[in-house]
């Protein structure tokens, strides 16, 4: 009789405790998230609780999960990239320069600017690479090389404006979709980039070599990869997603010269709120999207609050230590 | 004696028993080139004039003492992002407390060291309680804090009295009294780091921090005690910093980006982002290699955004003559 009852309890006491500990394994930023969201939503229901609602909030959330996507691959790799703001200031004010008013520069400009990411990226990991900085200081030097290359080429103010079809992947939505309301293009980019960036990073050797450096750099070497391969390729594919969520907050923010100050830092918080390491070894894309939408969603909050600015930074500091504490002490006690 | 290779030459055995950082060579290097272009481009006063000579030193004094606090930290494997917003409290807060009275500069002092020891405590008690890493806890504090001077002041406020300019502007015979500062500040930083007990143990702690705590170092008061130091340095700079203005303001700091240009210069001066190497003496030649470009940009009429590009690969190249022929991977 108790031999049954204690056989009978059993398995629905297993699923508990699966489900228990299914729960435990979901990575701390996704609760943080839904928490967030959900106060969002009570605070403004029209605005968080409707589709409408969460594609206006997820347009400038986009650009920011894609630089948190390529500063990843970097912070994964253990190294820091400061220079992806500089990169997206560069991208809005050479733009406002070189697009010349004229739609149809477009293209080209979109072109030149990812080939000066590759640039950026290709000196970046041959500066670690090769002369062996540490990346912390490669990337600062690059921050003010690229800021100061930007305003030497405009001379200072940026000159005119940037044209509609350029502003489109940042600002525009494809309107009228069943369901979803509209969406916006920043949206649809960084689907596919982030997509991209999963594929490479959870399905290609070269994201496990990248993992494997970030965590190992010696017995990564001695196990066959190739260091300084992988290491400028990882640097290019940063600073390339720079150029590319640069050209989309150019499109939600035009011209400004300030535009792109503090975003590396937005973004490597983005990124240890999405469960990185800095220091290399750890990542994953889904996580750091989120950790992306997290800060914005933290940001939107404020302001929901009414706020004023400078409060906004006090309580947005104080939040993000109390993530990454969160996150830092609850990946602790599991080990 | 193992060491010496015949290839040595008699420089090489010089410079590596004298304990001279490399970076004093990339120093004079800068100086010489930069002058010699002074030379034929413009006035050349700076190899002829004195003046021109102490002023690379004196405005390398802000920077050189918050980089001496930002080495500590440094060699602790830790980093201090929110040093330039410290040096902006400390400066809003000091004028405004003293509001040009005599009698209120004790108080002053006072309430921005307290401030500074606070906001090091704080730094120091999230990185090795909450084990949130230092470069985002400090950049959080750092947000703090920009939030709280900023909702409280928007501009220059309150002045420092007269007397207190001494700090800024005062000589003692031919020197200035802001050279005395810096080096008072670097040679105490260089007494603590290698003369006493918490310096030897902050090295331990950068290098390997469980190797450190094995051996019976209390880690986490050690990395306290960095943080609080660096905070203290900070408010030194801002109290000197306001001397020299007059009159605080909030965005003091961040302007002068003392924050990475402090880590920039204990890089270039030889001490690892990952702990453990270093000194204070490399952080002083890699402020004043900031100083000589500063000063040269000046004399030689630079654009100022070509300033910005060429400061940024000088630290590139500064950095990289000594790693370059380091055998371990950078990170």
């Amino acid at each position: 009789m108790t031999a049954s009852t204690i056989t009978s309890q059993k398995p629905s006491v297993n699923i508990f405790s699966k489900i228990w500990a299914w729960l435990k394994k979901v990575p701390p930023v996704y609760p943080i998230f839904l928490v967030i969201f959900i106060f969002l939503g009570f605070l403004n229901p029209k605005g968080y609780q409707t589709m409408n609602g969460i594609m206006t909030y997820l347009r400038p959330a986009s650009p920011l999960a894609v630089l948190a996507i390529g500063e990843m691959f970097v912070l994964a790799l253990g190294g820091f990239d400061l220079s992806i703001g500089a990169i997206v200031t560069f991208c809005v004010i050479a733009s406002s320069k070189f697009l010349a008013n004229d739609p149809a520069n477009m293209v080209p400009n979109i072109l030149i600017l990812l080939g000066l990411g590759v640039l950026v990226g290709l000196i970046n990991g041959f500066v670690v690479s090769f002369l062996k900085v540490p990346s912390f200081i490669t990337t600062l030097g690059m921050m003010m090389v690229v800021r100061g290359a930007a305003l030497y080429y405009v001379g200072g103010a940026p000159k005119g404006y940037l044209t509609d079809n350029f502003r489109m992947f940042g600002r525009n939505y494809i309107m009228d979709v069943p369901f979803f309301s509209r969406i916006p293009y920043s949206f649809i980019v960084l689907i596919i980039l982030a997509t991209f960036a999963y594929i490479i990073f959870h399905r290609t050797n070269w994201g496990r070599q990248i993992l494997a450096i970030g965590d190992n750099v010696r017995a990564a070497g001695l196990s066959g990869v190739k260091l300084k391969l992988v290491r400028m390729m990882t640097f290019v594919f940063c600073s390339v997603f720079a150029v590319l969520g640069g050209i989309m907050v150019g499109g939600y923010g035009g011209v400004n010269v300030t535009i792109g100050e503090g975003m590396e830092l937005q973004a490597i918080a983005a990124c240890v709120i999405g469960g990185v390491m800095l220091g290399g070894g750890k990542g994953s894309v889904l996580n750091v999207v989120f950790g992306a939408f997290t800060l914005q969603a933290i940001v939107n909050l404020l302001n929901q609050l009414g706020l004023p600015k400078p409060y906004t930074d006090a309580v947005q500091g104080l939040i993000i230590i109390g993530v990454v504490a969160y996150s830092a002490l609850s990946t602790m006690k599991k080990r | 004696m193992a060491t010496t290779s015949p290839s040595d030459n008699w420089f090489k055995r010089m410079s590596r028993s004298s304990k001279i950082p490399p970076v004093y060579i990339f120093l004079i290097i800068i100086f010489l080139f930069t002058g010699i272009l002074d030379q034929i481009n413009s006035d050349g006063q700076m190899f002829t004039n004195p003046a021109i000579m102490l002023n690379i030193i004196v405005r390398s004094v802000a920077l050189g003492i918050v980089a001496v606090g930002q080495t500590f930290v440094l060699l602790g494997a830790s980093i201090d992002l929110s040093v330039a917003y410290t040096i902006s409290i400390t400066a809003v807060m000091s004028s405004y407390i003293m509001q040009g009275n005599n009698s209120n500069v004790p108080v002053a002092l006072l309430g921005v060291f307290a401030i500074g020891i606070v906001i090091g405590l704080v730094n120091g008690l999230i990185i090795t309680k909450l084990r949130v890493n230092p470069f985002i806890a400090t950049l959080g504090v750092s947000l703090v804090i920009k939030g709280v001077i900023n909702a409280t002041f928007s501009n220059y406020t309150g002045s420092v009295p007269q007397a207190f300019e001494w700090f800024g502007y005062g000589t003692l015979g031919p020197i200035p009294v802001s050279i005395i500062i810096l080096l008072l500040v670097v040679t105490i930083g260089w007494f603590i780091l290698a003369r006493t007990k918490f310096g030897a143990h902050l090295y331990g702690v950068g290098g390997n921090s469980e190797v450190a705590r094995l051996s019976g170092v209390r880690t986490d008061r050690v990395l306290i005690g960095a943080h609080v130091l660096c905070s203290v340095t900070a408010v030194l700079s801002g109290i000197f910093l306001v001397s020299l203005m007059r009159s605080g303001a909030p965005w003091v700091g961040p302007n002068g980006v003392y924050d990475l240009n402090s880590i920039a210069t204990a890089v270039i001066g030889g001490t690892a982002l990952s702990g453990g190497k270093g000194g204070v003496w490399g952080t002083l030649a890699g402020v004043l290699i900031f100083g000589v470009l500063a000063t040269a940009f000046n004399q030689l009429g630079v654009n100022p955004y070509m300033k910005n590009i060429l400061q940024g690969v000088i630290i590139i190249l500064a950095v990289a003559s000594y790693t370059v022929r380091s055998k371990k991977e950078a990170a």
